[in-house]
Formats: structure tokens, C-alpha cells, sequence
């Protein structure tokens, strides 16, 4: 258990969350350890609040309960923060991730955070940048992988590569996009 | 159009010695629906008379494959033998010609079965759909139907001192089928073999799903003597009760016009189950069932003249 | 030994649906019900890429769905559908007409609840409401176990000594839409594996036309039925047959259940589903403060391997049934019916109780099942049995 990271994400419906989360959770195969991805279902709508999750470890997982205890926390959508209690099981030393443009001081005070620590990142325009839509799962990614270690960096790279080359074989830009969104929110996240 | 001389000669794909009611018009039907073909087919029915009578363990009448599933669902369990077929010929998996046909009586086709008729002749599937109609759940002892006319008196619509029969028309599946827009739809009758096995001709030549619909006068049910099972289905065709008629490719056509249109009371006259609408406070019943008959021929008429 | 593909990320319904085109069906007739939904919607993809033969039949409903396949299977093509909770519930009087016609029908069954109230989520009372028609029924845990024993339902179903039709359960959303790894195999194994469908009849063998579907009347119905029983107690040496057959071929080990540190267990819970999993990791942890605590998992439902769950239980000081679904105004739940009774000739046998849980998705937590275990070793040390036998964990009383 101890060797057990689990992560949950929240986004509103249509913006990708789910897919963000399978997205990593196969970055994470391809780097040779166990992993699951799983969203919570409702009703679906557009627009409402939705969650999603990761658990990845150096063993099989066989754990199929709800993530109530995630380590890390990544944020796609800012307006969630205050609509939906997005720290509800984070410890003390869990990693918080947010998109936004803002600085990281504008959500300190709403968070009433007891030492966990908050990275930002403004995923939503690096996505408009590089893959022409505001899509913050893709870039997420890098920012999630610096601010927490948890993969190596340059292997996802060439593995994400590869993946979308096989997806995306007819569309090379589209391939491109999405790299350079990974490694621009890599470089841009701040701790704040 | 049939050659009776030709079909005389054929083999017949039914054998007798089933246990179908003295005088009963459906063995008359099949055997005429697959006199209609030299290709081999493979038959299925829905629950009821048709399927009780004539697959009692260990005997059988039927000289080609043959499958009955459940009540609801002839058209989706022929659907699937049809897709198999399709599936196997494909991959070269097998060889020959196949054609498919799902007998339902009106219970298990206006009723229960619509559903599943509807979703097979929506999906394409070349078989052909024959609702051989007694207007009532005649097997399990003559409970109404959608198909069964107003005023009929049956145990689920008895005629008694407040209720004279069944109060609602019966429901138009023909119509219904032409909806569908698939190739071929027709009306039959037994009383005429020749259009209801040219009808049949049609129907298997047609490259898709294709209905028909027979009328199938019952003796037990509708009440008359055993020997008068083809003269009902006569009669009531002459008084336009049961028009002939095919809509091939959306075309209408009537097939055969009565020389003279008798009034329907003659025809519901012979069956004892309407013998309470002869009293002199049920008259409106003749009347609505008169007007309902006249109006759904003149629509008929109008639509064969314009051809659509 | 171990023919592996290639290890990928899949949901249990990408699994089952991956599972369907490597075996290649000549017809798959089917209907959407969340959460199944997709199993049909991503071969209906292969389906229309040209990467399988399989020709596919969008059906109007669940029944009509199992009707088409019936026809299907009954003119000598291999078929298979899926579905899951109402669509399973809508079928039910098509279950016991594919068995009674001998039709190796399989199938993917996503566990999901029945209404009413209407819910979406896991729970096991639809293939639990199946469990007397004859369709043999393997539960899996994970996406890994639902791929593989689609697989070798294929060869169990269409057994010679079988021809029974199979419904390969797993838990809806839990496993359906969780992303795992999963060892796959390569198309052309499997096709070796599987080998080509043998009916035992088809109606398109036109040359010896047959009747099937006939009516009995009250002379030849019994024995039609005393017949159906046969092939079923042939199943569970076919299903160690294929194991055996799978393990050799693709290095993956299955058998009739799965026994988790049961050699020396002294309590032990018995469970189907993805909770045997978070089982899993509450019996390590009381392995390593010396408790000694082990788990059945079921892995053959139907046919229920009574003699061997008698022989894996009865030294148990006390054993705790879990069931994912209830069977109102009956003696506890389903599965805890079927232990009861396996156990009850066995000269030693253990104090048996039940809970039934997870219904309608709730969540069934690592507390609780610690929870089943802590009253298990009071049990266990008082040498009685609880006043209530049955109960129900995780419910707002």
C-alpha cells in the first residue's frame, strides 16, 4: 500500500477529465508499472462538476474500491474550486495541481490548505497554442509528471509519441501539437 | 401468376396427419406459400395454433428446417437465421440458396410481435413475413386482438349486458408494413390461391424484407361449419372487408375487385361471434363496421389510382 | 510458455470487446444498456473498419437480441451478444429457450443493478436472477480475467459434452470502465485455441431438415428436461480441461475458484467480483499481524462446484458469505444459499454467515471488509454463531 500513489482530477463534463485520466494511466503502462483509470459516472451532462482517477504502483493493483485518499489532486476547470470541495481527502503532504492563468496566491486563501503544496499552470492557453482548442488534459500531463516525479520525463515523451504517431498517422501536426503542450506545461508549472 | 398443374405436381413441403382443427385454413396457407418456391427454405412460427398443432414431440409436419423460439419473436429468431446465413456465404463457409420465412398469427404479430416485426423489417433482412390472421388469440381460446374487428364477441371482449364485443377497430398492420418501405407488402387470402401464391412468388423474389398479410378464417373462433373455411375467405373479400391488394416498391395495386361489393353484414352473419350486433340496439356496430370497410376501400381505390 | 502480445491498457469493456474480434463471431446480434453499451459500440467499429467477419445485427431490444441469436446459433454460426441489468432481465424468458435448444451461445454480462429504484451501477441481482436457466455463468475480477475467460468460454460452451450457452459476468463501471493492464494474446492463437464452431445442428442443413423448438405435452417434457441436466454436471471437468489448455497456451492460470492464502486459513470470506481484489489487500494485511485469513473466490458460478467449496471450507472455524445482491424473503443472499448448503453434510464445518453489500455501486471499502473479518475472529473465538446470520454491510440503517 505504501508503494500505492493515487490521483484524483477534476474537470466539468466536456472538458476531458476522463480521458485525462486514461491518458496517464496509460502513460504509466508504458513506463512498465500497474496502473488503473476510472471516472465516476452520473447521469452525463455538459458542464457539470466530474471526476476521475488514477492508482499507480510498482505492483499489481488489485484494490477495485473508490479513491477517497488521493495524494495528488489536478484541477482542469478553476470555477470548480468553491463549487466543489476538490481537497476532500488530501493529506497534509498531498500535491495539489491547478489550470488556470492565475497566480497560485488567488486560491491559497480559498483552498484553507494545511501545507499541501500548489503548482499552477496555464494549460488552457498552451492548448489553444499548440493544438488549436482549449484542451487542458494533454498538457496536464507534463505539468503532473514535474510537479510530482512520478514518471520519467523524456521515456513518456517518446512513448506519447509513438501512441499518437499510430492514432494520428494522416494528421503529423496534430501529433506535434499535442507533444509541444506536454512540454510547454512541463516547463511552465510553478509551484505557488 | 401460378400454374395450378404445376403446382399440383409438386412435392409438398407439409405433411398431413397434424393436429390442426378439422376444417382450419392455415395448412391451406402454408402449403400455398411454399408451393410458391423450388429454393429450399427454412420456416419459423411463432407460438400458436400454427406451432402447437403441427410440432407436437416426437411428430412434425414440416419437411423444412424449422424453428419456434418464443411468442414475440419469430421475425427477430428468422432475423438471426437469415444474418447467419448471410454471415456463412460470406466466408465461404457455405454453399446454396436459402430463403427465409416466419409465420406469426396475429397475436404474435399485431400484438406481441410488433415490435420484433418492426425491427427486422427496419434492418433489412431478406425474408419473408407471413401473419396468418384469425383475428384473435384463437390457440389459447379465442381472446381479442388488435386485429380482431369491432363488435366481435371473444372471451376478452365478451359480448354482455353492458358491453357489446370488442369496442375498438381493428388496427391496419398492412399499412403499417407499407410504412416500413419495404419492397413488398399484400394482402391474401386463401380463397384465392392464385393471387396468394403469385403473391408469395413476389414476396420471396423480392431483395429484402417482405409482409404478408393473410386472412385465415377460423372455424372454432369466428363460428361456422368446418367445409366453409374458403367460402368466408371469399366473402369476405366480395364485400371488401379484406380488399387484395400489394404495394410492390410503394406501388399500390388492387389485385382483385369484387364484381359486385356485398354489404358486410352478409359476411358477419355466417360467424356466430357476431350474432349479438344483429339485435336491434347493436344496429350502430353493422353500421360502423360498413363505413369503416367503405372507407378503407376508397382509400385503397384512390391510392391504386394514383399509383402510390 | 508465455505467448504474450503485448501488455495494454484496457477497460473491461475495451477487454470484451477485443476478446469478441480476436474470436471473430459470424453474427453478433445486440442492443445498448449502459454500462455494456460500449462492448457493442467498439465492435460495431471493428465491424464497420472490415476487421472482423462478423456480420452485426443492430437489434430493437434486448429480447429480440437474444431471439436473432438463437436463430443464428441454431443455423450452425457462431454468435455472441452482451448486455447487462434490464436488457439480461427483458431476455430472461430467451435465457432458459438458448439452453433448453443447446445453443453455446456466449456472452459478455456486465453486472449492473435492477430497478426499481433505476440505477446504473454494480451490483450482481440480474445474472443472480439467471442462475436457474441453465446458462453456465464464470464471474470475473479484473479486465485481465474478463479477456481470458471470454476466450475459454468459447471452447467450455461449445464442448461437445456441453453445448450450453455461457454469460461471462464482471462488475459494471467498477471493472467495465476501468482502465487496467491486460496481457493480450495473439488473433491467430486464439483461433487455434477456440478452433472453428461445430453446431451439434443447423437449420440450414437443408438436405436433413429438422424441427427445432417443438412443443412436449406432459409426456416428454421431464425427460427433455431430466436431459438438460446432463451436460451441466459435465461442466466443471471442461472448465479445468480449458484451463489447463489455456495455461499451457498463453501462460495465465485459472481453475474452478481462486483460493487466496487459504492453505492454513482459520476464517474466510467467499466473494465474487472486483471486490475479491480489495479483498486481497485487507487479507495481506492481517496475514502480517498473524492473523490467519483467506478468501474463496468464485470464479464458477453456475455450475456451483459444491463439493469442492464443502472441501476447501469445511476446516474453517468460520467463514463469511458476501453477496452482491439480495434474495428478498429468502434465507440471506443468493451465494450464501448455495455455501450453506454445500457444507451442510460435511462432518466439520464452520459457522457460516452473510452479508450482503455493494448494491446499486455502493462503494465496499477496505474498513469494511476489515469489519467482516473482525467479526469473523470473534466468532472464530467464541465458538457461537451471531444471533442475526445474515445482515447487510455499508447500508445507512
Amino acid at each position: 500500500m505504501a508503494k500505492l500513489t493515487e490521483i484524483r482530477w477534476h474537470g466539468r463534463g466536456g472538458q476531458g477529465a476522463k480521458t485525462a485520466a486514461l491518458l496517464f494511466g496509460e502513460a504509466v503502462l508504458g513506463q512498465g508499472k500497474y496502473m488503473q483509470a476510472f471516472p465516476e459516472y452520473g447521469p452525463e451532462r455538459m458542464g457539470a462538476p466530474v471526476q476521475s482517477f488514477n492508482r499507480i504502483s510498482e505492483e499489481p493493483i488489485t484494490l477495485h474500491c473508490h479513491v477517497t485518499n488521493p495524494s495528488i489532486v489536478v484541477v482542469l476547470d478553476p470555477t470548480l474550486i468553491g463549487a466543489v470541495d476538490i481537497t476532500q481527502g488530501l493529506p497534509d503532504d498531498g500535491i495539489i495541481i491547478v489550470n488556470t492563468e492565475q497566480p497560485a496566491s488567488k486560491f491559497r486563501e480559498r483552498l484553507h490548505l494545511n501545507g499541501q503544496s500548489l503548482f499552477t499552470v496555464d494549460a488552457s492557453t498552451i492548448a489553444r497554442e499548440t493544438i488549436g482548442r482549449d484542451i487542458p488534459n494533454t498538457p496536464m500531463m507534463g505539468a503532473l509528471v514535474k510537479a510530482t516525479g512520478l514518471l520519467d520525463f523524456k521515456e513518456m515523451i517518446v512513448d506519447t509519441k509513438s501512441k499518437l504517431e499510430k492514432k494520428f498517422r494522416s494528421k503529423p501536426e496534430v501529433v506535434e501539437g499535442n507533444l509541444k503542450a506536454i512540454q510547454r506545461a512541463y516547463d511552465e508549472v510553478k509551484a505557488g | 401468376m401460378a400454374n395450378l398443374k404445376e403446382l399440383v405436381k409438386k412435392e409438398e413441403k407439409f405433411a398431413p396427419g397434424h393436429r390442426a382443427c378439422a376444417g382450419c385454413t392455415f395448412p391451406i396457407i402454408i402449403r400455398q406459400v411454399l408451393a410458391a418456391t423450388d429454393t429450399p427454405v427454412v420456416c419459423g412460427a411463432a407460438t400458436g395454433c400454427m406451432e402447437v398443432t403441427t410440432t407436437i414431440f416426437p411428430f412434425t409436419a414440416w419437411k423444412t428446417p424449422f424453428i419456434h423460439s418464443a411468442f414475440e419473436n419469430v421475425a427477430a429468431t428468422i432475423s438471426g437465421a437469415e444474418a447467419a446465413y448471410r454471415s456463412l456465404k460470406r466466408q465461404g463457409k457455405y454453399e446454396g440458396e436459402v430463403r427465409f420465412i416466419a409465420f406469426g398469427g396475429d397475436g404474435g404479430t399485431y400484438d406481441i410481435g410488433l415490435q420484433s416485426l418492426s425491427g427486422a423489417m427496419e434492418r433489412g433482412h431478406r425474408m419473408v413475413y407471413v401473419c396468418y390472421n384469425n383475428e384473435a388469440y384463437m390457440n389459447t381460446g379465442v381472446q381479442r386482438s388488435s386485429a380482431t374487428p369491432l363488435g366481435a364477441d371473444t372471451t376478452t371482449s365478451p359480448a354482455g349486458k353492458v358491453k357489446p364485443g370488442k369496442l375498438q377497430s381493428r388496427k391496419d398492420l398492412t399499412e403499417i408494413m407499407a410504412a416500413h418501405h419495404i419492397p413488398y407488402v399484400a394482402q391474401a387470402s386463401p380463397s384465392h390461391w392464385n393471387d396468394l401464391v403469385t403473391k408469395a412468388q413476389k414476396a420471396l423474389a423480392a431483395d429484402g424484407p417482405a409482409f404478408l398479410n393473410v386472412l385465415m378464417p377460423c372455424r372454432l373462433g369466428w363460428a361456422f361449419q368446418p367445409q366453409f373455411g374458403i367460402q368466408m375467405g371469399r366473402d369476405a373479400v366480395n364485400c371488401c372487408y379484406w380488399p387484395l391488394y400489394e404495394v410492390e416498391n410503394g406501388k399500390y395495386k388492387i389485385t382483385y375487385t369484387p364484381k359486385e361489393k356485398a354489404p358486410v353484414a352478409e359476411f358477419l352473419k355466417k360467424q356466430t361471434k357476431f350474432k349479438h350486433i344483429f339485435r336491434p340496439e347493436n344496429e350502430w356496430i353493422i353500421e360502423q363496421l360498413q363505413a369503416e370497410v367503405d372507407s378503407r376501400w376508397e382509400t385503397l381505390q384512390k391510392r391504386a389510382e394514383m399509383g402510390c | 510458455m508465455a505467448i504474450l502480445k503485448e501488455r495494454i491498457a484496457l477497460t473491461g469493456n475495451e477487454a470484451a470487446a477485443l476478446a469478441m474480434k480476436q474470436i471473430n463471431p459470424d453474427v453478433c446480434a445486440a442492443y445498448p444498456i449502459t454500462p455494456a453499451t460500449e462492448i457493442m459500440q467498439i465492435f460495431a467499429s471493428y465491424v464497420a473498419d472490415g476487421l472482423v467477419d462478423t456480420e452485426l445485427v443492430a437489434a430493437e431490444s434486448e429480447h429480440s437480441a437474444m431471439s436473432a441469436s438463437i436463430g443464428s446459433v441454431a443455423s450452425g454460426a457462431r454468435s455472441m451478444t452482451a448486455t447487462s441489468s434490464q436488457g439480461l432481465a427483458l431476455m430472461w424468458e430467451m435465457l432458459y429457450i438458448a439452453a433448453g435448444l443447446r445453443l453455446p451461445i456466449v456472452m459478455p454480462m456486465v453486472n449492473r443493478a435492477l430497478s426499481a429504484p433505476i440505477n446504473i451501477h454494480c451490483d450482481h441481482s440480474d445474472s443472480m436472477g439467471a442462475r436457474d436457466s441453465g446458462w453456465i455463468q464464470i464471474n470475473s475480477e479484473n479486465a485481465q480475467e474478463v479477456y481470458d475467460n471470454i476466450i475459454q468460454a468459447i471452447r467450455i460452451a461449445e464442448h461437445p459434452d456441453i453445448q450450453l450457452p455461457a454469460m461471462v459476468t464482471f462488475d459494471g463501471f467498477i471493472i467495465s470502465h476501468a482502465m487496467e493492464p491486460v496481457d493480450t494474446c495473439d488473433a491467430e492463437k486464439i483461433q487455434k485455441f477456440i478452433g472453428p464452431f461445430k453446431p451439434m445442428y443447423s437449420l440450414l442443413d437443408v438436405d436433413h431438415p429438422i424441427t427445432v423448438g417443438a412443443i412436449d405435452l406432459t409426456d416428454y417434457y421431464f425427460e427433455h428436461r431430466r436431459a438438460l441436466a446432463e451436460p451441466t454436471f459435465k461442466v466443471l471437468d471442461v472448465v479445468e480441461e480449458v484451463a489447463a489448455d489455456f495455461e499451457r497456451e498463453f501462460g495465465r492460470k485459472y481453475g474452478i475458484f481462486e483460493l487466496y492464502k487459504m492453505d492454513d486459513a482459520e476464517v474466510a470470506i467467499v466473494v465474487l467480483g472486483s471486490t475479491a481484489g480489495t479483498a486481497k489487500v485487507v487479507i495481506d494485511e492481517l496475514r502480517e499481524s498473524g492473523v490467519k485469513a483467506g478468501m474463496l473466490k468464485v470464479r464458477m458460478y453456475r455450475p456451483f462446484p459444491y463439493k469442492q467449496v464443502a472441501s476447501v471450507l469445511s476446516d474453517m472455524k468460520a467463514v463469511a458469505v458476501l453477496d452482491r445482491s439480495d434474495s428478498l424473503a429468502g434465507f440471506g443472499g443468493p451465494v450464501f444459499g448455495d455455501v450453506r448448503s454445500a457444507l451442510y453434510d460435511s462432518a466439520k464445518r464452520p459457522i457460516i454467515t452473510n452479508y450482503i453489500y455493494g448494491l446499486g455501486g455502493r462503494d465496499i471499502t477496505l474498513a469494511h471488509i476489515k469489519s467482516v473479518y473482525d467479526d469473523l475472529l470473534a466468532i472464530a473465538k467464541s465458538g457461537k454463531a451471531p444471533a442475526n446470520l445474515f445482515g447487510y454491510l455499508g447500508v445507512r440503517e
